[in-house]
Order: C-alpha cells, then structure tokens, then sequence
C-alpha cells in the first residue's frame, strides 16, 4: 500500500510542526491548516486520504471541520487528536463522524497504525475513547424506534473493556479467541451506534458521569 | 497600590512623631540662582525650584513677606556638602497644578503693575478664594489605568511615620481624599471671603464682597457638580478594575508558581528524557486540574470524594515519583467509603507495574457496576511467572491478594513471560443493592 495521504488540522502550530516531523516519511503530509475555514476549504481543494483534525479549536472547532467536509466529500476519513479529556467533546467529535480518537500524547509509531486503520474505514479506539462508549452506554436503553442501535451487546461490551484495560485488538483477539477482523468489526459497529445512537445520555453524561 | 509601596521605605522610621531635621532643609552646590533657599526647599518638599522661586517672587511683590521670608530660610539652612544626592523631582501632576496657581498669581501681578491692583486687603482674600477653588478643581478621582494611592516621592513622607504616611496615601488618592480636598477647598474660599467681609471697610466694598461670594458660590457648584457624579463613576470603576486585576494577579501568580517553574526545570533536566516527561505530565495534571475547577487546592491534598479521582490522585503520585506514566480510564464511579482496601491493592499494584515490569508506561481501568467495583492495573513489561512467585514476595501476595480477600474481595494476578502482567482487583461494594 502507499503511503497515506494526510492533512493536519491544529491550531497550534508548534504542535502541527511536532506531528509532521513526527510522522515523517511514513506518511504523505499534504497540507496543514490551523483554523476551521481555511481547514475546511483546504481539505475540499487537496481531498486527503486521512485528516488528522484537533478536538479543539476557535470557530466550531473540530466536529465542524468534520461535519462540513463530510458533506461534500464523504470518503475522507477523520481521526480525532486532541489533549481534551473532556467526554463531551470527544463524543461530539466522534457524532460529527470521526472515526477515531487518539490523545496527543500517542506514541509515533502508534499514531502512523492508527492512521493506517482509519484509512482502511476501521474504527480507532483508544482506552479513553472505549471508557467514555461504555460510561455512555451504561444504563437502561431509552424507549427508541431502532432498539438496535442504543444499547451495546455483550460482546461489544467485553472487547470495549479489553481495550479500556490497555489492549491492543491483537490482544482483545486472543483473549476472547476471535479473529482481529472480527474485533475490528466489532469495534465499528460501536462506533456506528455511537454516530447513530439517539441516546439522550450521549448528549449530556458527560456532565454528570454519575456515582452508582 | 497599596499605601507605602514601592519608592517608601518604613524601615527608616521607627518613632511616632514627625522627624524632620534640619539635614532636610539644605542649599545645595548646584542649581543655586541667588543663595539656593528655593532650590533647597524644593528639594525637601520635591518641588520644581522654579515653583518656589515664583512663590518668593509672588509673596516679596505682593507684601514684601517674600524677601523676609526668604532670608530667615537663608539663615537657617545650611549649605548641602557638595555630593549630595539630590531629591527626586515631584510628582508632575503636583507640579502642574502648581505651576498653574503660579501662573494665575502672574496675572494677578500684571494687573497690579497695570495699575489696576485693588489693594492688598483685598487681594489676599481673594488668592485664598482661588487656592480654594484650586484645591475643588482638583482631579477627585484618579483616571482609568492610573494607581489610585499613589504618593508623590517627596522625601518628606519617608521621614513620616508609616501611619500618618498610610493616612496621607489615602487622603490624597481616595474617596475620603477626595472630600477632605473638597471640604478644605470650600474652608478656603470660605476664609477668604470672610477675611474680605471682614477687611472691607467701605459698604462698596462690602457689596462687592456679596458679589464674589456669589460669583465664588456658583464656581463651586459648578466644580463639585460635575466631580461629584464623576466620583460615583470612578469609584465603580476602581471597584471593578481592582477586582479585574485581583483576578488576574491571582492567575499569573498561578502560572508563575506553575508553569513557569516546571519549564524552568524542563529546560535544567533537558537531558534527561524521563524526568522531562515526568515534568511535563505533572505539569500538565495540575494544570487541567487548576483550569477545571480553580478552587481546588494546587497540590490534590484534598481528601477525594470517589475512587476515580483517589486513583487517579493515587496514579499521579506513583508517575510523579516514577517518571513512568500512568493511564487511568473510568468507566463510572462511587464514593471512597468502604473501598480503602482496593485503592491501597491498586496502589500497590501500580507501584509493582511501574517499578519491576520495565514498561515504559501502566494502564488502569477502573470500572464500578452496582454491586461490585473493578479495577485492572496493565503493563507490557518482561511479566514473571506467576507459579514460581516466592512468599517473601511480599508486595503480591499481602498487600494486593491477601488485603483484597481480607476485605471480602479477590485478586488475580496473570502474568506472561515476555508479555506483560495484569492484575484484576474485585471488591463488592457495600449496599450493593443495584440502586443507582
């Protein structure tokens, strides 16, 4: 396979400096932008591969970035980068159509994976990310028309706590003693309930992650 | 600023009275126009020596008071040794308002010399009607951006005692300044008016005497009207740009005693990998901890209210000591009461993961369901086997697997050679009833 084509979206420029020596050869860095217009014109004008896009910024901040992309050109993938630990944004990012998010402090070589899987349409869970999907999907699910997409399978449940402990899917794989496609599989399917889901919880949780 | 701020230094006075020597009242070597009494006085009181100079002048034209005036003062002040230090120059805005009156009395001669000069008896009630006037046109609140309290550098008030100095601060740059300004502005008018009624001998000039004070009357409403509402406003606005720059002072405190020490240190222990990142991670917690809730104690020695925020308390000090990071992901969270047995396991788990694993980085999950709480601690270090752990390993098996049975829970360690170590920590929680 080639080397992915990615832009850079983060409006801090020492940190946009940082990742593209970073990333180095692995990867083709066609374009960097720091705010969210030039960002979204940029991204429409060179059609990137992957885009590396920071959960927070002036103006709408990444999910704009993303939602307006996505609009008129749907096969660009994003991959959420960001300090923030708060869950709201970080759930907001993913609803816009991320299809993963990362903490900045990710190591290189871990970063250049996770571009890799999100340019091949898989979903990239950190351990933080798979913590807030089960803090949100805890609880009864709410009366819904697609009763499907508001509550977790069991499954889905037991591959997003292996990550939330620290595995990598090869680990999740071996241990529930299923294939590293169906892990992934997995994985994107919670990502889709996660874009699709109308749980009210998703929504506001965050804010009152509560004591039980 | 605060009254004796910087420029004052209270250490030089100690007693309660006014120590003016005659040390302070010197001629100096230099800037001498006839014998260096006017710019000797104007060095004591900080004056520009013209200004005294025209007060002379003024007070020798007006009565010749300024000539015998001006010779007591020479016979009395000694001649300054030819290095010393010469006072500070005043206050401009003193000066200014000075230099004003000294223009005014200026006029005032030209007119006598015109031949116009009414007469002495009447002339000095009239000077103390406009000092009074001065004094009510004065600025009665200092403009936005300008220190409120602010004493001229007069050399005079280091020799006050701080007190009276504090005292002076505030008469002259506040509220109550303000009105002892107004009130002794009116008392001058007053007195000259009075000392004109007084003087007048002729019921012309007793009229005329009405006239001024009307004429002095409606200059007073005229001044304070406007300084009065203008005070109101300025003290709203002090209010506010002083808590503004409480605010703000409190943050660049923060920052100062924060950031600004750890990118110090960054910078000292560059070549040190770890440390820099142990540092730079430290740094980071705390300050998201300071953005996210300002009122919390700097150092987390608050006791924490759940097991989420003691682990992840527990974690940051285990990373601080260690240069090793440690991930805390939580899924939900309960309160501490009854849970002190997992947190010091999970402690101790961390502690194991960070120090014998050789990993560069642990991960800790904790997860709480109604009627248990979970966590894991995760490393991919060298791992060990668990068969062949010795007794006297005590860190395993009393602090983490015996504390957790004793508390009526469990521990499980798994570990593979090569791989790494987990280890589980379960504890049901009390009044596990799945109320929620």
């Amino acid at each position: 396979m080639s080397t992915p084509r990615v832009f850079l979206v983060d409006d801090h420029q020492l940190f946009l400096a940082g990742v593209r020596a970073e990333l180095g050869e692995a990867v083709d860095v066609v374009g960097a932008a720091s705010d969210v217009d030039a960002a979204i014109e940029m991204i429409r004008e060179r059609e990137p591969e992957v885009v590396l896009v920071d959960v927070h910024m002036p103006a709408g901040g990444g999910a704009r970035v993303i939602g307006e992309v996505l609009r008129t050109h749907p096969d660009v993938q994003f991959l959420a980068l960001s300090v923030s630990d708060a869950p709201e944004d970080v759930i907001a990012t993913i609803r816009a159509g991320a299809r993963g998010y990362v903490t900045k402090t990710i190591a290189p070589d871990d970063l250049v994976a996770a571009i890799e899987s999100v340019r091949a349409g898989d979903a990239v869970f950190s351990p933080r990310l798979a913590g807030f999907v089960l803090d949100a999907f805890a609880g009864a699910a709410p009366p819904a028309t697609d009763p499907e997409l508001e509550q977790l399978t069991p499954r889905e449940r037991e591959v997003l706590r292996l990550i939330a402990r620290g595995y990598a899917y090869k680990e999740v794989a071996r241990d529930l003693g299923i294939s590293v496609k169906t892990v992934e599989t997995h994985v994107s399917s919670v990502l889709r309930k996660l874009q699709l889901s109308s749980r009210h919880q998703l929504a506001r949780w965050a804010t009152d992650r509560r004591l039980i | 600023m605060p009254p004796g701020g910087p420029g004052r230094d209270h250490r030089r006075v100690n007693g309660l009275q006014l120590r003016l020597t005659r040390a302070d009242f010197t001629r100096p070597a230099e800037g001498r126009v006839v014998a260096g009494v006017a710019a000797g006085l104007a060095n004591a009181f900080g004056l520009d020596a013209n200004v005294v100079r025209c007060g002379f002048v003024v007070l020798t034209v007006a009565s010749g008071v300024g000539v015998l005036l001006y010779g007591i003062a020479w016979a009395l002040m000694p001649a300054a040794a030819v290095d010393a230090p010469v006072a500070p120059r005043g206050n401009a805005d003193v000066v200014a308002t000075i230099a004003f009156g000294t223009v005014v009395l200026g006029v005032l001669l030209a007119v006598r010399a015109l031949g116009l000069w009414p007469g002495d008896v009447i002339v000095w009630p009239l000077v103390a009607a406009m000092v009074g006037l001065a004094l009510l046109a004065m600025r009665s609140a200092p403009a936005e951006g300008e220190t409120p309290a602010a004493l001229p550098p007069w050399p005079l008030l280091d020799r006050l005692p701080p007190d009276t100095a504090d005292a002076l601060a505030v008469l002259v740059g506040t509220r109550r300044g303000a009105i002892a300004r107004v009130v002794a502005g009116a008392l001058c008018v007053a007195a000259g008016v009075v000392a004109f009624v007084v003087t007048a001998d002729s019921w012309h000039a007793l009229r005329s005497a009405f006239i001024a004070m009307a004429a002095v009357l409606v200059g007073i409403a005229l001044v304070i009207g406007p300084g009065l509402s203008r005070l109101a406003h300025a003290l709203v606005a002090e209010r506010r740009d002083r808590i503004r720059a409480d605010e703000r002072a409190e943050m660049a405190a923060h920052l100062h005693d924060s950031v600004l020490q750890t990118l110090a240190l960054v910078q000292r222990r560059a070549d040190d990998p770890r440390e820099v990142v142990r540092l730079a991670r430290m740094q980071e917690r705390e300050l998201r901890g300071w953005l996210l809730d300002p009122s919390a104690p700097a150092g987390e020695q608050a006791a924490a209210a759940s097991v989420g925020v003691a682990l992840e308390q527990i974690a940051a000090e285990i990373e601080d000591e260690r240069g090793v990071p440690v991930e805390v992901v939580r899924v939900r969270d309960c309160p501490t009461a009854g849970m002190e047995p997992l947190l010091l396991a999970a402690r101790e788990a961390i502690l194991n993961a960070v120090q014998h694993s050789g990993a560069g980085r642990a991960s800790v999950y904790l997860e709480v369901e109604p009627d248990r709480t979970t966590i894991f601690v995760r490393d991919r270090g060298h791992g060990f086997d668990t068969a062949h752990v010795s007794d006297d390993r005590g860190g395993i098996t009393n602090s983490i697997v015996g504390r957790m049975t004793r508390a009526g829970g469990r521990a499980e360690v798994r570990s593979t050679i090569g791989e790494g170590t987990e280890v589980e920590l379960v504890l049901p929680r009390p009044n596990g009833n799945g109320s929620s």
